[in-house]
């Protein structure tokens, strides 16, 4: 029997960016807000601290800030043909845990969708007609437009203290910004980062190639700041060790850095750690959460009543809890059915590295967020009907760390191994840059989420399984990217250049890094057969459960997902606030 | 300060102050001049230092595998330090005798499938330092049949050819073991990359070879597009100077 803790008005699952917000906002609205974290409790001190951090082995490859797939992990195959085997070791993406999740180790590219993207299925059908998208290609509108998210944007950003250069304000297009973007009503809240030798070198080849190279909206920032809520951040030093770490420098915005601070010293706020909540609990009519059941850090299983519920933990975690509790209708893939786990889509990347051996990048002086991009290949730019492919990539080139057990580019025919690899990485150590593809991956029929028959967590219950693998259409566009990005490599007369991109016929690949972008499997919509949540990010059943985060994009965006994710929780939360606590019921 | 030469940003900024660039290349020489002092006392030779480790995980023909492999994957010829001068054994012996060894971080319940499809990852019921150890069994006892001796009893350049063929997985180890090569490889460059308090890099030997600075973590003053060559030598996290 389970123990049953005191009523809250909010119970809020997972305290990591979204948590947080939705935290801060529903405790300036009056609410007592509770939130579960089923980490551990993390600060800048003493967690992040110098020069514990400054480790590579243990947090960059060991990876000590992650989740462990011992607590919790999923199944993963290529088709529904093939048996899932468990994701054991982490590679190919690193879910966050403990408090802050992924935005204590974010490398901190904060981007916002384009225009175009947010309405991609309308954007696709009218410009180039509805014959472009594949057979099983499901890709969608997202339910809320550019223009709405916008102040949204405009709010996440300030509450970061983004570091970039505006391109498009108000429908002026500003040099030295992205011409593509959509329009802003104002700039950044801190000039950009300054730029480093590789990014200034690509930025010379692109123009040179009449492209249009601006610097990458950095949550690394370049000056002193204090935010909304009176939080203080600090100009980053380029220690090198970000992406996978913790910040030492009060310089990299996060949960800790931006919101934590000041959220926890509201009187109707709280959290409890290494509480991992298993379960939506659900009124008899099942329109109504009663609250959630959680496990604490004793092993112990206690109910939580509460009269809201937030999903904020990590994508994965979201369309899990769903499925776990019985909102809204599994998808079925054999019938296209259902919406919970539908348009599960990830990130198609790609680059070319360049080697110059007499040119010194100290890679070492590095920021998260340290990259020099052009935009001139984006979804807003590309003929979907001429080039056979819809998507679009940004290319940039950054200069993020130099740790050396994970960033040692060699050149092709250098051994992995022996005399010739001693000698290689001697010589090319601080010698190479590179040029990045960071493209959209749409979402089809066949790839999502779901339960898995044989496997179970630590509680005994079904793990998620996904189900994905690489479409011919995504990659075509990173092959188109592949012919962009080497001609400006080309023009740049490295001694030598090396690139990887997917080819025909390349199957997903778990083992090597690639990005934690993981997105859908809980989208958002306007048609409550097409999405699991509405455009409010309320789940179309019960009314009083939302659901934050990545797992409602309805396909991946070609950009970097938190910008979004943090202009869609403040778009949730003022609904939330202005609409849903003055008459709860289904919004749409 | 004191008559030491300055080692990070932090010493040599004082808070109030602003950054004096020609101060830094001054203590950076300084820092220069003290290093080619170190290691009088400090004249155990690289074998001698394994010879007097005692390993806290392999027994003694799995370290005698380990010391000889790790010194073929990075050789001590030509410049820069080997995988012994490193002590990279050191770190390996260590890793595997705590939780990356027992892969405590990794979900290890079955059903497992060892022969899947690779690219679903690691798929073994064995966790790494159990790996480690069928695999040097295995590899030995294939040595002994094909070569007549054990790993670390042939000739340099026959246990390379041995590595090439375990590297292309010529030499036959169940599927269990299949990940072992790479496991191999991947410690011995984190031993010789890591950072000291686990066992390799000794004296940060790698990071000097490579100009990498370790533990400093603060670069604002180089954080422009000049490409000047970064004066300073690395620091650990435990503040010892390499």
């Amino acid at each position: 029997m389970a123990r049953q803790e005191k009523k809250t008005d909010a119970v809020i699952v997972g305290l990591g960016w979204t948590g947080a917000i939705l935290g801060m906002e529903l405790a300036n609205a009056g609410l007592q807000v509770l939130a579960l974290e089923r980490g551990e409790d993390r600060d800048t001190v003493p967690d992040f601290a110098y020069p514990k951090m400054i480790d590579e082995l243990k947090y960059g490859v060991r990876l000590g800030l992650m989740q462990r797939p011992a607590d919790s992990t999923l199944t993963i195959r290529h088709s529904a043909q093939d048996t899932a085997l468990p994701y054991r070791s982490l590679g190919s993406f690193l879910p966050g845990n403990g408090v802050g999740g992924a935005g204590v180790h974010w490398n901190g590219h904060t981007w916002r969708a384009l225009p175009e993207e947010l309405r991609l299925k309308s954007y696709v059908t009218e410009k180039f007609g509805a014959n472009v998208i594949p057979e099983g290609m499901t890709i969608e509108d997202w339910g809320v437009t550019y223009d709405e998210l916008e102040p949204h944007y405009d709010r996440f950003e300030y509450l970061c203290g983004i570091s970039g250069q505006a391109g498009n304000l108000g429908g002026q297009t500003h040099a030295g910004g992205n011409p593509f973007e959509g329009p802003r009503k104002r700039g950044y809240p801190l000039p950009p980062l300054p730029t480093l030798l590789n990014g200034k070198m690509f930025g010379d080849a692109a123009k040179a190639m009449g492209y249009h190279p601006f610097p990458l909206p950095s949550a690394n920032l370049s000056d002193a700041y204090t935010n909304e809520y009176g939080m203080q951040l600090g100009p980053c030093n380029f220690c090198g060790f970000c992406e996978r770490f913790g910040c030492i420098n009060y310089s990299k915005s996060s949960p800790q850095t931006c919101v934590l601070g000041a959220l926890k010293r509201k009187p109707n706020f709280s959290y409890r750690t290494r509480s991992e909540v298993i379960r939506v609990e659900l009124s008899q009519d099942r329109k109504t959460a009663t609250g959630v059941t959680y496990i604490d850090a004793k092993g112990e299983e206690v109910f939580q009543p509460a009269d809201l519920v937030v999903l904020a933990a990590y994508q994965f975690h979201n369309v899990h809890l769903m499925l776990l509790s019985g909102i809204g209708k599994p998808y079925a893939p054999d019938t296209g059915e259902g919406v919970v786990g539908k348009n599960y889509a990830y990130q198609m990347t790609g680059g070319t590295s360049l080697f110059f051996k007499d040119v010194n990048f100290n890679p070492f002086v590095g920021a998260g967020s340290s990259a020099t991009v052009i935009d001139d290949f984006s979804v807003n730019q590309v003929d979907f009907g001429k080039k056979g492919f819809i998507g679009g990539s940004y290319i940039s080139s950054g200069q993020f760390n130099g740790q050396p057990i994970r960033s040692m580019a060699l050149p092709p025919g250098t051994p992995a191994w022996g005399a010739g690899w001693k000698k290689g990485i001697k010589e090319w150590y601080g010698h190479s840059m590179s040029i990045s593809s960071h493209g959209s991956n749409m979402s089809y029929r066949d790839c999502y989420l779901d339960l898995d028959p044989t496997y179970r967590g630590k509680y005994g219950q079904p793990m998620l399984r996904l189900t994905f693998d690489w479409k011919p259409n995504d990659i075509r566009m990173t092959q188109f990217m592949r012919s962009k990005i080497e001609p400006i490599a080309k023009s740049m007369n490295p001694t030598n250049w090396a690139s990887g991109y997917k080819g025909d016929g390349a199957h997903y690949d778990v083992r090597p890094y690639q990005t934690t972008h993981t997105v859908g499997g809980a989208i958002m919509g306007v048609d409550p057969t097409r999405s699991a949540v509405n455009r409010y990010l309320q789940t179309w059943d019960v009314h009083n459960v939302f659901v934050m985060g990545a797992s409602a994009f309805p396909q991946n965006l070609q950009y970097n997902p938190t910008g979004t994710v943090g202009a869609l929780a403040y778009w949730s939360a003022r609904a939330i606030r202005e609409d849903y606590l003055k008459n709860p019921r289904p919004l749409m | 300060m004191g008559d030491r030469p300055p080692t990070t940003w932090r010493e040599l900024v004082p808070p109030a102050a602003l950054p004096d660039r020609r101060f830094v290349l001054q203590a950076a020489l300084g820092g220069g001049a003290l290093l080619s002092t170190l290691g009088p006392t400090e004249a155990q030779t690289p074998q001698a230092l394994l010879d007097g480790y005692k390993p806290a995980y392999f027994n003694t023909a799995e370290w005698a595998f380990i010391r000889t492999a790790c010194a073929r994957l990075i050789p001590s010829e030509g410049d820069g330090p080997g995988a012994t001068e490193a002590q990279v054994p050191v770190f390996i012996d260590r890793e595997m005798a705590g939780d990356f060894g027992k892969a405590s971080d990794w979900y290890m319940t079955g059903p497992h499938n060892p022969s899947a499809d690779p690219l679903l990852g690691y798929q073994s019921p064995l966790p790494p330092a159990q790996i480690y150890r069928e695999s040097i069994a295995a590899i030995d006892a294939w040595c002994k049949k094909e070569k007549d001796k054990a790993f670390a009893e042939l000739e340099p350049t026959v246990q390379d050819e041995v590595l090439k063929e375990l590297q292309a997985k010529k030499i036959p180890l169940k599927p269990e073991l299949r990940d072992f090569f790479v496991l191999l490889l991947q410690n011995t460059k984190e031993g010789y990359f890591a950072d000291p308090m686990y066992g390799g890099n000794y004296r940060m030997a790698a990071w000097k070879y490579i100009g990498f600075p370790g533990a400093r973590g603060a670069y604002r003053e180089w954080a422009n597009d000049k490409g000047d060559a970064y004066p300073l030598g690395p620091v650990s996290v435990s503040g010892d100077r390499g």
